[in-house]
């Protein structure tokens, strides 16, 4: 799966860290840094992340692989 | 019909039948091209990329990509849309043609637009002396292949980094080095790191924090040669105070070019900083009236900002391309009065050293600094600039949940210094000068940069009145 | 007696199961002056800048209630004083303390920073939990979805996870309810009832503060497994906590680590029982409990507001100046259905699109343990939902808890058909 993090919303509140600290990681007291491509069988507990960001600064693509086979 | 009438049924007709071509398929690119068909655009929509991926993320390059964690090529960016896009990756655009609207490949196709979007960013400005450049061990980072090639030489395990330009780049580039143990060296030619974005007095913190990691911080020194050995390799570099440095990977990291040349004779206002556009991302022509076919955004597009006495900023940040790429979108699709327009509040991060730094508004638009909360020395605080009195950026280390409040005291151009917060007071809360060097002093190239008009780019022709 | 302000109304008891009327009146004034000179603030807007905005304090102690302070203003003040214990602990101190106490407890309650996953490892300990309470259930036809369900879980969690020990739940449990009992903000904390309440309120503070220093002092003497022991033990970055500091947090953490929890799971049953329509997508689409929590918490928020902050300086907002040293309210319960942030706020909507609701607050004092309560929560409602066979609410409204701030009901009496596997 693709995700984003908008790290200018983030405010380091970590909450993403504390449910899936193997997707996201702080470096730090409070920048987070994470895997923008986590296996998809992570789904569950990024999506808890993505619910659980109390700024909503993490973005999952609503569009895995479907597109991507297009003429490239 | 009446004349409303009459433009409903054109942007309609656009929307259902129109041509957009979006050249520069990252993140500025992307976005346009999913806001165009959220926006109801339905007509033909071509991406041009010369990278050969799909579009991809830029920052976490220099961060959980260079230490290791994540591949490069787990940076593909998130998809919320299908775009039923013609995408032309691998192929850069070679020209463009106003007239006959029609972007050149480099494959020799010519690609009709009737709408153009331009976000072709910038790229890392290489090593000046070819020969230095391409031995072995000489790096820039900009794409996802620079990345993974670095990657791969850290991980080699060098005996010592020389990182050439202290800016964010070069500093998260330092800042892993130590992560992962390696000796490293900075090279600067400023007084301090990250001078250019942010000024003197934030910089000698972040020299500060760079020597407390074991950097070998060297400023106020150019390099002046790169030494490789017999076998190509890169061994060596002399600095202008007459010191070598011993290192066997080197990141010249000397900031951005823009990437305008495939623009040349279009006609366009583009130049050093970029392409002018208005706040509403249209494209300015070389003699300043705004086109209504072409559009830019992302690092590569420059726009008066209303908050900022109207000079043209340049802003080489994500949230820029983002934003801009929206307005930009929209904008292509609609009609007046319906424009957006791209008032962004410029805000950027970089996690280097264990620490997260922050910033909102225009930092070298100031010209005061004050401390406002927590302690320099924990490096946990933040830090507001001004000038004439008023707020115009802030800067927080490990303090972003603070850094909302400063934002709404810049959009209100709220009085400076700030009122003292309840807590938590710095021991002085003296506004001083921020320190920032004068336009023009080589340093680490900010990456919001006001851009006034320089004189030598004038290229317009000049009419003479008529009578 | 003057009439009553909208705030005033909204605290009687009487409108506990319902007071989004008088938050809809109160939004009409977004920072709202009480006759007591407490600053009430409704609206989102207003709530999210002073919650980010350095002036104000959350430190109980510099509190000064300016202007006339009308009778009530002084109990307010002994009330809030009674239920906080002296020493200050997270929630009611500002930085650089409160900044280092909560990075010293956050790496006890959630492990070291590399690898901060204590609480999601609680997951298949919380499945266990809530299976057991449900399978209780099997033959009754009918429950008490709080003392049945609602409570047990989240006590059993927190209190092994500081070190308290279960078999103590009794006598906390019973003090917590005395002092929430007394705790009154509203135009009823002046009857002789909240007044003989507020003395046993008082004791029973007291007495749960000796408690704890006991149990502290223990750990101290004796290490053992849980939070409060490794914090006592902890030499780290941070220095040693001070063991008054340390009582007063974890008075805290045990108290807020069950009491809003339980109140969400009691609200998130009535409030689906109450939406047969979300109920049913739940049960179709059992990953929207995600989302879903979300939403819950937004539509029936388990600390409808917070007390304990004030103006250090004078503050302009929305129109209106607090005055230094006023006490500020922030009604997250209101922000949370303020119609210029949320469309159709009264509406319950689990799929909820940009649901940045502030049910857990928002800057420096978020929730310290929001992502327990969250696990809980999701773990717990969705398996209610799964497997109890057509439950009906018996009273609607239920009855109601007497606290404002920690609003929930008292019990949710739920008939049901039985219990699947
Ligand atoms: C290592 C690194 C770290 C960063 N970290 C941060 C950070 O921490 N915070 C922050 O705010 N920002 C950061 N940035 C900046 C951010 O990534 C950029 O602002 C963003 O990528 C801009 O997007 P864009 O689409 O405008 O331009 P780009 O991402 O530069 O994309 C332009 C694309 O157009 C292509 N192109 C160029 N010319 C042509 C042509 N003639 N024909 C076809 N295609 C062409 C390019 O190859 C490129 O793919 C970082 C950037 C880098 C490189
Ligand atoms: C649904 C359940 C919960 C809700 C709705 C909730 C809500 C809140 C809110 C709104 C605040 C901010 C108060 C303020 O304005 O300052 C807060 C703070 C806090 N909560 Fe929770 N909470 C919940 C569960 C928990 C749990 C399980 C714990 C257990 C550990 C906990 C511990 C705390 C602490 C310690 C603080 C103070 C944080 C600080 O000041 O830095 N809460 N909570």
């Amino acid at each position: 799966m693709h995700i984003v993090v908008d790290l200018n919303r983030c405010q380091g509140y970590a909450q993403c860290v504390f449910l899936t600290h193997e997707v996201f990681r702080l470096s730090g007291d409070e920048a987070l840094t994470y895997e923008p491509n986590p296996d998809d069988a992570r789904r569950l507990q990024v999506q808890r992340a993505a619910a659980a960001c109390p700024v909503q600064a993490i973005v999952i693509g609503r569009l895995d692989g479907a597109e991507r086979s297009e003429r490239s | 019909m009446t004349l409303s009438a009459t433009l409903a049924e054109l942007v309609r007709d656009f929307k259902a039948n129109g041509r957009i071509v979006v050249v520069g398929a990252s993140l500025a690119g992307l976005r346009a091209a999913e806001t165009l068909r959220g926006e109801g655009f339905a007509g033909s929509l071509t991406i041009i990329g010369d990278e050969p991926y799909e579009p991809y993320d830029r920052p976490p390059l220099s961060k959980q990509v260079l230490k290791g964690w994540v591949p490069a090529d787990h940076t593909q960016l998130p998809r919320f849309r299908e775009l039923d896009a013609d995408w032309r990756l691998g192929v850069a655009a070679t020209g463009l043609d106003r007239a006959t609207r029609q972007v050149r490949l480099a494959d020799g196709e010519q690609v009709p637009f009737d709408r153009l979007l331009i976000a072709t960013g910038t790229r890392a400005r290489q090593w000046p002396n070819p020969a230095e450049a391409a031995l072995d061990g000489v790096f820039s980072l900009r794409s996802r292949d620079d990345a993974a090639r670095l990657r791969q030489a850290l991980a080699d395990g060098p005996s010592r980094v020389l990182v050439i330009g202290a800016g964010f780049i070069g500093s998260e580039v330092a800042s892993i080095c130590r992560d992962l143990d390696i000796p490293v060296t900075v090279a600067e030619r400023g007084p301090a790191p990250l001078v250019g974005a942010l000024g003197g007095v934030i910089g000698e913190i972040a020299a500060q924090m760079q020597r407390d990691h074991g950097v070998d911080l060297r400023c106020g020194v150019g390099v002046l040669s790169l030494e490789g050995d017999a076998g190509g390799h890169v061994r060596r570099a002399r600095l202008s105070d007459g010191t070598t440095i011993e290192a066997d990977v080197v990141l010249a990291s000397l900031g951005s070019i823009r990437n305008v040349e495939w623009l040349e004779g279009a006609g366009l206002a583009a130049g050093f900083w970029g392409v002018g556009c208005d706040a509403g991302g249209r494209a300015f022509d070389i003699n300043g009236v705004a086109t209504d076919t072409i559009y830019v955004a992302g690092d590569v597009a420059r726009a008066p900002h209303v908050l900022y006495e109207y000079q043209f900023l340049a802003m080489e940040h994500w949230d820029n391309a983002v934003f801009g790429a929206e307005v930009a979108a929209h904008n292509m699709v609609s009609l007046e009065p319906d424009y957006y327009p791209h008032l962004l509040l410029p805000g950027f991060w970089s996690g280097q050293f264990g620490v997260n730094i922050k910033s909102v508004g225009v930092p070298p638009f100031g010209d005061e600094i004050v401390f406002m909360q927590g302690s320099v020395e924990e490096r946990r605080f933040a830090a507001a600039y001004g000038r004439n009195g008023r707020i115009v950026a802030a800067v927080t280390f490990d303090h972003g949940k603070w850094l909302e409040y400063y934002a709404r005291l810049i959009e209100q151009s709220a009085p400076f210094p700030p009122p003292p917060p309840g807590w938590d007071r710095p021991d002085v809360m003296m506004p001083i000068p921020a320190q920032f060097p004068e336009p023009g002093v080589p340093t680490a190239v900010p990456d919001v940069v006001l851009t006034g008009h320089d004189p030598n780019e004038r290229r317009a022709e000049f009419r003479p009145r008529s009578r | 007696m003057a009439e009553e302000t909208p705030w005033q109304q909204a605290l009687r008891y009487a409108n506990r199961a319902n007071p989004y009327p008088f938050y809809t009146e109160l939004r009409k004034t977004p920072v709202a002056r009480q006759p007591d000179g407490t600053y009430v603030v409704s609206t989102y807007r207003e709530i999210l800048a002073l919650l980010h905005d350095p002036r104000v304090s959350s430190d109980v102690r510099r509190i000064r209630p300016g202007g006339s302070a009308a009778a009530g203003a002084d109990q307010d003040d002994e009330a809030i004083k009674e239920v906080i214990s002296l020493e200050p602990n997270i929630i009611t101190s500002d930085p650089p303390e409160h900044d280092r106490d909560r990075r010293l407890l956050t790496r006890h309650f959630y492990g070291p920073q590399d690898s901060p996953h204590r609480i999601c490892d609680l997951e298949p300990e919380i499945r266990r939990i809530v299976a057991g309470l449900l399978d209780e259930m099997r033959g009754k036809t009918r429950i008490d979805a709080v003392d049945e369900f609602a409570y047990p879980l989240p006590v059993t969690v927190i209190s092994k996870i500081l070190g308290v020990p279960l078999e103590d739940e009794p006598h906390f449990h019973a003090w917590i309810e005395t002092a929430l009992n007394a705790l009154d903000f509203g135009p009823e904390a002046g009857s002789p009832e909240i007044q003989r309440q507020l003395e046993q309120g008082r004791r029973s503070v007291e007495d749960f503060e000796k408690f704890m220093a006991a149990l502290i002092e223990r750990y101290a003497e004796q290490p053992g497994t849980g939070m409060l022991s490794a914090v006592v033990h902890d030499d780290g970055r941070e220095g040693r906590m001070s063991e008054g500091v340390l009582v007063s947090n974890a008075l805290l953490l045990l108290f807020a680590g069950h009491e809003t929890t339980v109140n969400l799971i009691a609200h998130s049953v009535l409030t689906l029982l109450r939406h047969p329509d979300a109920l049913e997508k739940l049960r179709r689409r059992p990953e929207l409990i995600v989302p879903g929590v979300e939403e819950l918490l937004r539509f029936e928020s388990s600390v409808q507001f917070w007390h304990t902050r004030s103006a250090v300086e004078d503050i302009e907002i929305a129109g209106t100046t607090i005055p230094k040293g006023s006490p500020i309210f922030l009604v997250y319960g209101s922000g949370n259905r303020d119609p210029d942030r949320f469309d159709n706020p009264d509406e319950l909507d689990l799929e909820r699109p940009d649901n940045q609701h502030l049910g857990f607050s928002q800057g420096i004092h978020y929730c310290f343990g929001a992502p327990l309560a969250r696990l809980e929560v999701q773990i717990a409602v969705s398996e209610f939902v799964r497997r109890v066979e057509n439950p009906r609410l018996v009273a609607d409204p239920p009855p109601y808890r007497h606290n404002q701030i920690f609003r929930g009901p008292r019990h949710v009496l739920v008939d049901i058909d039985g219990v699947r596997d």
